[in-house]
Parts: structure tokens; sequence; C-alpha cells
């Protein structure tokens, strides 16, 4: 998995729409694998008209979080994969100084984060920063 | 002569770019655009004609009055109903509410009301609600796998069930079916129930006579027929209408009111409540003018150019499945893209300036009886053109193989 820089990067060269949208879906299926078991209801990001699953905990030894999820839509998929190597390894202090919304204004995916978009960007930030609060 | 330029001239909007493309608009079962008329007589409104209806004596109010009173005389010449029998709403999901209140001292426990399952949720929670307080059933009309109801199990369900109200769409949302309401109607009268018709769709498309339709109501929204958001319009038969309690009470609808006790004002003043969307009501009727002065058989050949293009060239398309009656429809096509998700296609035909919409459309029960989670519908209105078709359907197949990649 490329860690959030190279994503970025990834994303950022590409000349033209179609090929940003080819490159973030492309992101979306390297993602790990995630259990079948692990999509129950609860695992759900409400608030998103497509299908989020995310599975969160912290890793013992180093206090970071270990966060993997999914989608059924290849671009929440894709845009998902930029979130989690935003989140992934960061300590619960690091989460909260931290907004990956930032970096969707910089790769010009805005129009992701309207409140009334199925695709939620701004539903899966907040259940990862509650989750960060709450444990 | 008809002419879609000298139309979509009338349509500023329709000429601005999305994503550096030329916008094409496919999203008119949500809400149309406004054409210019309708757009200055709500400027002119607040710039030269403000002042609260039906209140004070001076020139402004009264003239507002006037003006707000006409276009009720506006619609119902364009309905063919009395225009004591209009109300203004703020929408129709406010008017069926209002009339699924308004029926409650109508039901006894186990009393039915049939809708169908092609009705939008404002259509069906309402009437649940009504149930919740009544003991009243809600049973609905089926539809077969493709969208479509059957006719005569229609018929059947009507006669066997005798429900005490029908409430139906006349065209569906989700899918553009137009309904036989008049044969529907028919029959649900002829068992003496109380017909409800939702209009959202129809209204503009089909321009329905409601006196040869003989509904005891009928619901629309301005915004879905080139008129502005926030005004809704219900027709009821005068003695039923006037029979039901008011849904909201404060100024405007009563008649006499002391500490302890008020009586209200006869239909429709007694179901508007409050100050209304005077602007909002006065540039409506400039829609239905709009509306008006294209002959109905020049509107439907057009539609049903545009429609037929878009009906055969999708048909080319082999991952495209097609849903709902696409000869008896009112120009709107949902479909899906085998092994796409709709939200995806959706997002990539709007970085080539295409609106459509995605999901369920506020017919959950309708995507449950296809057994599908949602679709992508177009919806073309009077000014979409061929060449926006083919626009779309270039930018559809462009779609489907970056998401085939
Ligand atoms: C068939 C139908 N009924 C009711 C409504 C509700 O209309 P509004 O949201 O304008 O009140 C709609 C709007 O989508 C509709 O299409």
């Amino acid at each position: 998995m490329m860690n959030i820089e190279e994503i970025y990067k990834s994303i950022a060269s590409q000349q033209g729409w179609q090929a940003k949208y080819r490159q973030i879906m492309l992101l979306g299926k390297q993602l790990p694998n995630f259990p079948e078991p692990l999509k129950t209801e609860e695992a759900r990001v409400s608030g998103c008209e497509s299908k989020v699953w995310l599975h969160l905990a912290w890793d013992e030894s180093t206090g970071c979080l270990v966060v993997i999820g999914d989608s059924d839509t290849r671009i929440v998929k894709g845009l998902l994969a930029i979130i989690l190597a935003f989140y992934n390894g960061k300590r619960s202090d690091e989460i909260h100084t931290s907004d990956v919304i930032t970096v969707f204004k910089e790769l010009d995916l805005i129009q992701h984060l309207s409140p009334s978009r199925g695709n939620g960007i701004h539903a899966i930030q907040k259940a990862i920063v509650h989750f960060s609060q709450d444990s | 002569m008809f002419d879609v330029n000298a139309i979509r001239a009338q349509f500023p909007i329709l000429s601005r770019t999305v994503h550096n493309n030329s916008l094409v608009y496919l999203d008119n079962g949500a809400t149309t655009h406004k054409p210019l008329n309708v757009i200055e007589k709500e400027r002119e409104f607040y710039l030269q004609n403000n002042a609260n209806v039906h209140r004070g004596t001076h020139f402004l109010s009264a003239n507002a009055t006037a003006q707000y009173e006409a276009v009720r005389e506006i619609l119902a010449d364009f309905l063919q109903v009395q225009s004591r029998e209009l109300v203004w709403t703020k929408g129709a999901t406010e008017s069926l509410n209002l009339i699924a209140h308004g029926l409650t001292p109508l039901l006894q426990p186990n009393d039915i009301i049939l809708i169908s399952e092609l009705e939008h949720h404002a259509n069906i929670v309402p009437w649940q609600q009504l149930a919740l307080r009544t003991g009243a059933v809600i049973k609905a009309i089926k539809v077969n796998r493709k969208g479509c109801i059957h006719y005569e199990r229609a018929v059947a369900q009507i006669q066997n069930l005798k429900p005490k109200i029908v409430s139906i769409c006349h065209a569906s949302n989700g899918l553009g079916n137009i309904l036989p309401i008049e044969s529907l109607i028919r029959e649900a009268k002829a068992i003496g129930a109380i017909t409800v018709i939702d209009g959202a769709q129809s209204f503009a498309q089909i321009r329905p006579n409601l006196r040869e339709l003989d509904c005891d109501f009928y619901v629309a929204s301005a915004h879905k027929a080139f008129g502005p958001t926030g005004v809704g319009l219900l027709f009821g038969k005068y003695e039923l209408l006037n029979e039901m309690p008011p849904y909201q009470c404060g100024g405007e609808m009563i008649d006499k009111v002391t500490i302890s006790h008020s009586s209200f004002n006869q239909a429709p003043s007694k179901f508007e409540a409050g100050t209304p969307n005077i602007a909002g009501v006065i540039a409506f009727g400039e829609a239905i003018k709009f509306i008006s002065s294209i002959p109905f058989e020049e509107w439907t050949a057009h539609k049903k150019d545009v429609f037929n293009t878009l009906i055969s060239e999708m048909q080319t398309i082999e991952q495209v499945e097609l849903y709902g009656d696409l000869n008896d429809n009112i120009g709107t096509v949902s479909f899906t893209v085998k092994n796409q998700h709709p939200i995806d296609v959706a997002t990539l035909l709007d970085h080539h300036g295409i609106a459509v919409r995605t999901g369920h459309h506020c017919n959950q029960p309708l995507m449950d009886a296809l057994a599908i989670s949602g679709t992508i519908r177009a919806s073309i209105a009077i000014y979409n053109t061929v060449e926006e078709i083919d626009h779309f359907i270039f930018a559809l197949r462009d779609v489907i193989s970056l998401l085939e990649e």
C-alpha cells in the first residue's frame, strides 16, 4: 500500500478528470480485502447513500489507529483509500489535530464533500474521529 | 411552429457550464428550471408590489391580494375546476399531509387505504400516520419486475378490498409510468372510495382536466412545473374539502376568535393559515402561462421525439437495463448498468456536465419490489433536445468503459 504522500502525488499528477478518477478507483482496488463477516450493520457508516463499512481498532503496542474499510461503489472505495491512508498509524492526539478534508480540498475533490452527496466523505471522517474520541 | 431553441432562450440556466462542459439537465423529475417570465415576476413583486394579502385596505395590499387570487383563477382554468376548490400549500408533500389529516374523522378501524408500490414516500408516509391514528390498514397495488402495474389485478384489488381511500400517482416519479387513472378512479368511485391523485409528476406533462377525471383530490408542486419552490396546490371537491377540519391554525383562516373559541373561514381560506408564499404563487401564475403558451400536441410531440431517441439509444447499450413502462411515460427513464453502482455512473456523468439522479428516488417500496437498491434516473422536460440526448449517450458509453477498465 502507498502512504498518504504517495497517494496524494499519484492523484495530483494525473491530467484531466478521467485520469484522476481512474487513479482513485485503482486505489480502491488496491485496498486490503475487507472480510465479509465484518460487514455488519454496526460497521456501516450512516449518512452515506453508498454502503461504507469501517472496522477500527488500536494497535496495543504502538497506540496507533488500525482501520480498514470497504464500499460497494468504486469511487467511494477509492476515496476511502485516501482517508484510510491518512488516518492509519496515527495516534489519537494526531487524529484530532489533523484533518483529511484539507487533502480533499487540495486534490480538488470538494464536490465529494457536499452534505447532499451520497458518498459522504464527511460521514466517514466523523466516524473515525468519533471512534478515536470514544476509546 | 414549435422551436425548442426559442424555448431554451427563456431558460438562462441552460446555457451555463458544469465542470467545463455544457450543462445537460436531465433531473427534471426532481425540479424543473424556471423561465424568465417566472423569475421576473417574482422579482417584480418584491421590487414593486410587495405587501401582505387579505389584510389592510391600502393600495399595495389590495393589489397583492388581487394578483394572488388571480392566480387561483388561472389555475382553476388550467385544471377545469372552481377556484374555491383550490388551496395553496408549500408543495405536494404538504397537500398530501393536509388531506391525510383532514380525512381522519372519516376512517374506522380496519378501513382500507389503497396506494400502489409506485408511490413517492410523500404519498405513503402520511397515510401510514393516518392508519396509526385510526386503526385503518394500508394495502398496495403491486408492480411487476419492470415496475408496471397490472391493470386487471389493480381493478380486482379495488373491487375485493373495497378501500375507503384510493391514493395513487398520476405518473411515477421513479420510473415515469403514466397510470391508467381515468379507469382506476372510475372503479374506485363505483365502490364509494375517496380518490386522491398525486399529480406532482403529471401536472405540467399531462395537463389533466380534473372535471373529466372526477377525482376527489389532486395535488402537485409548482417547482416541478417551471414555478418557484415552496408553492404547492391542493384541489378538493368543494363539499368534501370544506368538511375537513383545518390542518394548521392561526391568522388568515379564522372567521371569529375569542380567547376560548374560534370559528373558521370556509375553504379554501380555512386551510391557508398564516402568510402564504405570495411572491411564489404570483410567479407560479407565469409558469402556468408558460406551459399554456405551448400547444399541448406540440409539447407532447417534442417530448416523445426526445424520449424515443433516448430509449432507442439506451437499448443499444448492452450493459443497460431499463425499468418502467416505456410506452405510457412522461419522459423519465430509470436504469441500472450491469455490475456498476448508480453512484459511480452518476458521479462520472456529472463530470460530463450531465445532471441525473441516483438512488431510490423516495421510492423505497418500489425499489424493494424491483429487488434493486436504486437506479439512475434521467428525466426530460420540454427544453431538452435530441442533441442533448446524443451527448448523454456518448457520455454514458464513455463512463461505462472507464468503469469497466
Ligand atoms: C410523485 C411525487 N409525489 C410527491 C412529491 C413530493 O413533492 P414535494 O417535495 O415538492 O413536496 C414528489 C417529488 O419528488 C413526487 O415526484
